[in-house]
């Protein structure tokens, strides 16, 4: 197996770690660390499949990488000042499932 | 014999590195206490860092450890000590139903074939960039990228990073005045210290890394980043900004990279080229002006989100 292709795999293997990881766990600064882990994963594949051009690999998903991180820090940023509200006005960390509220 | 041994190592150490980021990553979703999670989350980040020198981008790397891990992480240490409870021990679930289950095989098996049937070898856009990095200004092709080919990305990245800052700076309350500050925080007169040493060595890194960004692995964000630590670093020593600063010279250091961005892109307008098209002969100079304003920019907003409050004005103004 390639670098490239062991790496990209292994992007897909993080992507589903942080969906089961946002889907099933109720805390949400654990759905936020999901959210994360989610775009590390897709961030892994877009640079492995960078790389299959041989000795220079390919910049331009290098620079998208690089510009999804700062765009991911503050989209997380955003979340969390969000959830220092929620957990302040309501004195919970986790979202009420429908089905659960009266 | 030695080419093959060395080719058998490297594999070896790919596949340490892959199962180690799948384990991190496990564990800081599933660890009983929050804060072990983050903290496993960190050294995930820096994991993955490694993972990018492997694959040859280092720039990326960098962007990473800085940002990725260190700011992401700090800001996610800073937000759990404002929670109301840090502790969700064991880790409320939700049931997992099947459908879940049938979800996640799914689109694992769409994703790999996906990647599997990829062709082993491809090019991509590599052979294009580096036919026109004589005409980018820079000689580093991710910078070349960045601020050149597809700057119009760059400019609504920077935008999209102060919008962050806007809102959250709409959400939270205004921080505390300052002498309230200073009474709440005692810092040990060690760790001032240090701060007083790390301060200059990082504002140097910072501009080296903005400096050698023109021709090697660096630039404005990665810059930026380091900047934004020395914030946060001396946000932890109980460091504010003076009322005097607080109020539009912060804010003005906020646009600024927006500000020259948006401004060098619609002055070279005027010579009838388009939207971010620099000429030739000064491409290297208005890379270098945006780069520097930007850098600033981002340590500013970065550090600013680390706070969480909207800076107070103080009692003199």
């Amino acid at each position: 197996m390639s670098t490239p292709l062991l790496y990209a795999l292994a992007g897909v293997g993080l992507c589903l770690l942080g969906l089961y990881g946002l889907i099933v766990y109720a805390h949400l600064l654990r759905k936020i660390l999901a959210l994360n882990i989610m775009g590390s994963g897709v961030f892994l594949i877009l640079v492995a499949l960078a790389r299959r051009s041989g000795d220079s690999p390919d910049p331009v998903p290098h620079a998208m990488v690089i510009t999804g991180i700062v765009v991911a820090v503050s989209a997380t940023a955003l979340a969390l000042v969000l959830l220092v509200r929620f957990s302040a006005a309501t004195g919970r960390n986790q979202l009420d499932d429908d089905e659960h509220s009266p | 014999m030695g080419a093959a041994m060395t080719e058998a190592g490297l594999f070896l150490l790919d596949l340490l590195l892959v199962l180690t980021l799948l384990c991190l990553a496990w564990w800081s979703l599933a660890a009983t206490d929050l804060f072990k999670g983050i903290v496993l989350f960190i050294a995930f980040g820096l994991v993955l860092a490694l993972a990018w020198v492997r694959l040859d981008a280092p720039d990326v790397a960098l962007a990473e450890a800085a940002i990725g891990a260190g700011l992401t992480g700090a800001l996610l240490l800073t937000t759990l000590s404002k929670l109301a409870s840090s502790i969700d021990n064991p880790p409320a679930k939700r049931s997992s139903p099947v459908l879940l289950w049938v979800l996640l095989v799914m689109l694992a098996a769409v994703l790999g074939y996906a990647i599997m049937s990829l062709p082993q070898q491809a090019q991509g856009l590599a052979d294009t960039v580096a036919s026109q990095m004589g005409n980018s200004g820079v000689e580093h092709p991710v910078t070349a990228v960045l601020l050149n080919f597809r700057g119009y990305d760059t400019l609504l990245e920077m935008a999209v990073l102060l919008l962050a800052l806007i809102a959250a700076w709409s959400l939270a309350p205004r921080a505390a005045t300052s002498c309230e500050m200073d009474e709440a925080l005692t810092v040990s007169p060690i760790v001032l210290a240090l701060f007083r040493m790390l301060i200059p060595l990082m504002i140097l890194v910072a501009a080296y890394l903005l400096w050698v960004g023109a021709h090697a692995p660096g630039g404005a964000f990665q810059a930026g980043s380091v900047l934004a630590a020395a914030g946060v670093l001396a946000l932890l020593c109980g460091k504010r900004l003076e009322g005097r600063l607080a109020g539009w010279p912060l804010r003005l250091g906020l646009v600024l990279g927006t500000a020259m961005f948006v401004a060098v892109a619609a002055a070279v307008m005027v010579g009838g080229a388009h939207l971010l098209q620099y000429p030739l002969a000064s491409a290297g100079k208005l890379i270098l002006l945006i780069e520097a304003a930007a850098t600033f920019s981002i340590g500013l907003t970065l550090a600013m989100l680390f706070s969480g409050q909207r800076p107070s004005r103080g009692p003199a103004s």
